[in-house]
């Protein structure tokens, strides 16, 4: 079966140890998790995990139901990414240095539509959202120059058809 | 004025207001108040002192089984608790309502290594419905609720509530404290209409049905249910091994046991029905063989609690969600009713189980020399026929537990206490110990082999100290038999560390109190049997029986369900 990305938005109480629990059934059947994110939700007492994963639709299906089982666990659905809309956040830590001696980085940002978070003499954090391609054709670009640092945060998503309700 | 008790005093007073009358259990320093508030409330909550904390947590699984109500242990942190985890892991592959009050050291200590903590929450979690730290007096009567409420609802297992020492002497305002319902969890899914409809459709267009009864017919209840619906539409069926009981033997469209040492026509039918229908049953790989060739031809219908059991191993045509207490019926009601069109059908099974009688059973019931040793399914054979059928049948693990399974006859509803999912030696005397306190009025029988026996063997104090009921029947073969029938069959008969030095089983009894006799005779058998049931309180016969015997059929594992071996 064909592989693909899937995202799994899973909606639970705020029990300690649920993360522990979702985890663990991607670790039994041998998964991979891509990202993770976990947050509050729309609805009061109610969190919210975004999890990514490559898999195909038989396997995403059943982790879909055997994470729901659980007990503490309200709802949990997935996603491809035609049904959703997604963001990661990226960050990027340049010497000013050698930030200054390049004369591509003012296009570079706006070309990327990237914000400057922080500039001091030592080095210069930008952000950039967007999708992972986003994210890293950011990266390629600066990498050209010199990064010192670099993290990219999980998807966060928001369906299209669903309203956040769980049942 | 508000009357403050201690947590461990609500913890009990929970139990009771559950409905628990019984528990099993250990003490230890970590569950200490509980036990010292258990010692105020012996009147009406009955403790049994077991051996070893995996012997607490088999025998409130056999309880369960047997009387159809939770199973409670006690236990306390640190190694109490992991002895538990056996009984944890048991329960859940075989879906035995059972709650497990573990001690645990004060919040203040939790993650410092104190002495005997252990995180139990995060190694149960895997193993369990629900795993629970109560860390305030306040949180108890809601816990316990709640864990009861998970325990026995939907599809039943195992629920641990670690209960931290500070909270067991909070001092609370009690109240007792009653649940139906939990936001995150819904026990019993929403059935389909339109599935009800599709499965009454497939099963009057078919030719040639085929039932798969599973515990779920056991759990949900469903026995009446089962028989209607099958004899309305004529559809024969095959039993799990845990669901044997769920139809009684002698029933003519209870055509035998599913699975690796199930019956041949059950077996081969599988691959030749036009119609597939599992009812509260997983397809367990030792019940389908080879996925890629179970069933391909059939059009399967799952009755199922359990959402994510459909399409797990085997693609369903017709999922039917639900309790099958409630779906059975309303399928029934729409099916048509056969009289005799069905005949060949069902008759066609009959054919091969006759082959299967005189390739397997009757040698092995009826040895040609009568010189041979004893053979297991003599001895089961025996104590079946003295019970009537009445019994209510333990087994260990090996291959006194498929002799047993395949041997013995059961009437009853709720009459196999066996370890399925998990095939956990040890199992057996345990189990037995905790039927017997779950039916009292019913005669308990175990079977187990030399090795599974010795692994829990010291619950024997248990049956001396509480006076209870077990009928013990050891089926010494000097062997880790079933191990050594794999020896034999694949590993080129070498028998690494099959054969068991056993000790004198008889002064082991006798050391416990316990009447104990040992026979090798097949003319001794009829005698003993009738000894053992006839002897007031539990007793020990010591069966020696033919050492490198088989258990047949067999379908190896991982091969195709029709790939039945009938013997050499
Ligand atoms: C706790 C545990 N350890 C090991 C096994 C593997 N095992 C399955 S059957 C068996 C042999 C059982 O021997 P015995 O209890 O003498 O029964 P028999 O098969 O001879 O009837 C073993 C070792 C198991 N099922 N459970």
């Amino acid at each position: 079966m064909e592989k693909k990305l899937y995202t799994l938005i899973v909606h639970s109480e705020n029990i300690a140890g649920i993360l522990n629990q979702v985890t663990t059934i991607f670790t039994r059947r041998q998964l991979n998790i891509e990202s993770l994110n976990v947050s509050a939700s729309s609805i009061k007492g109610i969190h919210k995990y975004t999890i990514t994963t490559c898999t195909d639709e038989e396997t995403i299906i059943k982790v879909t139901k055997q994470i729901e089982k659980r007990i503490d666990v309200v709802k949990a659905n997935y996603f491809t990414d035609e049904q959703i809309i997604f963001r990661e956040i990226a960050l990027y830590k340049i010497p000013t240095a050698e930030l200054l001696a390049s004369n591509r980085i003012e296009s570079i940002i706006s070309q990327h539509n990237a914000r400057i978070l922080e500039v001091n003499e030592t080095y210069t954090v930008l952000q950039k959202s967007g999708t992972s391609e986003e994210t890293a054709a950011l990266y390629y670009d600066l990498a050209e120059i010199k990064i010192s640092q670099f993290v990219r945060s999980g998807r966060v998503a928001i369906t299209k058809s669903h309203s956040e309700k769980l049942s | 004025m508000k009357q403050l008790i201690k947590g461990s005093e609500a913890l009990i007073r929970s139990l009771i207001h559950e409905g628990v009358r019984t528990v099993f259990g250990y003490p230890g320093g970590a569950i200490m108040p509980v036990y010292d508030s258990l010692y105020d409330y012996r009147d009406q909550l009955q403790h049994v002192l077991v051996r070893h904390e995996q012997g607490a947590t088999h025998a409130a699984q056999g309880y369960a089984r047997a009387s159809g109500k939770t199973g409670v242990c006690i236990v306390t942190s640190g190694p109490g608790a992991t002895n538990a985890l056996t009984g944890i892991g048991d329960a859940m592959l075989d879906s035995t309502p059972l709650v497990v009050i573990t001690g645990q050291v004060g919040t203040s200590l939790l993650g410092s290594d104190a002495f005997q903590e252990i995180d139990l929450v995060s190694i149960t979690q895997p193993i369990t419905k629900w795993s629970y730290q109560i860390r305030r007096g306040e949180d108890i009567p809601w816990a316990v609720a709640r864990a009861f409420y998970i325990a026995r609802n939907g599809r039943p297992g195992p629920v641990v509530l670690d209960f931290a020492k500070n909270a067991q002497l909070d001092k609370i305002d009690y109240a007792p404290y009653t649940l139906s319902y939990i936001r995150s969890y819904q026990p019993v899914p929403d059935t389909d209409n339109s599935a009800i409809e599709q499965a009454a459709t497939l099963i009057n267009a078919a030719k040639r049905p085929f039932a798969l009864v599973g515990q779920g017919v056991e759990l949900g209840n469903a026995h009446t249910e089962l028989r209607a619906f099958l004899e309305k539409a004529q559809i024969p069926a095959g039993c799990t091994l845990l669901g044997l009981s769920a139809l009684p033997c002698g029933h003519p469209l209870k055509k035998g046991m599913l699975g690796m040492h199930g019956n041949l026509a059950p077996n081969m039918k599988t691959n030749e029905c036009d119609v597939l229908i599992a009812i509260g049953m997983r397809f367990d790989d030792r019940v389908t063989g080879d996925l890629n060739t179970y069933a391909r031809q059939a059009k399967v219908i799952h009755f199922d609690i359990d959402p994510s059991e459909i399409d797990k191993n085997v693609k369903t045509t017709v999922a039917v969600l639900g309790d099958c207490k409630e779906t059975l019926p309303r399928v029934t009601e729409k099916l048509t009713e056969i009289r005799d069109c069905r005949a060949e059908w069902i008759h066609s099974f009959d054919e091969l189980n006759q082959t299967e009688y005189e390739r397997v059973i009757k040698p092995e019931l009826h040895p040609d020399k009568e010189s041979a040793a004893l053979t297991m399914g003599e001895v089961v054979k025996a104590v079946s026929d003295a019970t009537n059928g009445e019994a209510i049948l333990v087994t260990d693990v090996g291959q006194n537990q498929m002799m047993a399974a395949r041997y013995f006859d059961f009437h009853n509803a709720r009459s196999i206490v066996t370890s399925g999912g998990l095939g956990t030696m040890g199992f057996g005397l345990p189990a037995a110990i905790g039927a017997s306190f779950g039916a009292p009025d019913r005669t308990v029988c175990l079977f187990c082999g030399d090795g599974g026996f010795q692994m829990t063997m010291q619950e024997l104090g248990t049956i001396m100290e509480t006076g209870c009921v077990v009928k013990i029947i050891l089926l010494n073969n000097k062997f880790l038999g079933m191990v050594r029938q794999w020896q034999e069959m694949f590993f080129h008969e070498r028998y690494s560390f099959t054969p068991m030095v056993n000790p004198d089983f008889i002064r082991i009894g006798a050391a416990y109190n316990i009447p104990s006799k040992k026979i090798r005779q097949r003319t001794e058998l009829p005698e003993a049997v009738s000894e053992m049931l006839h002897t007031a309180g539990s007793y020990l016969l010591v069966v020696d029986v033919v050492e490198k015997g088989m258990v047949y059929p067999m379908t190896p594992a991982g091969e195709t369900v029709t790939n039945v071996l009938l013997g050499y």
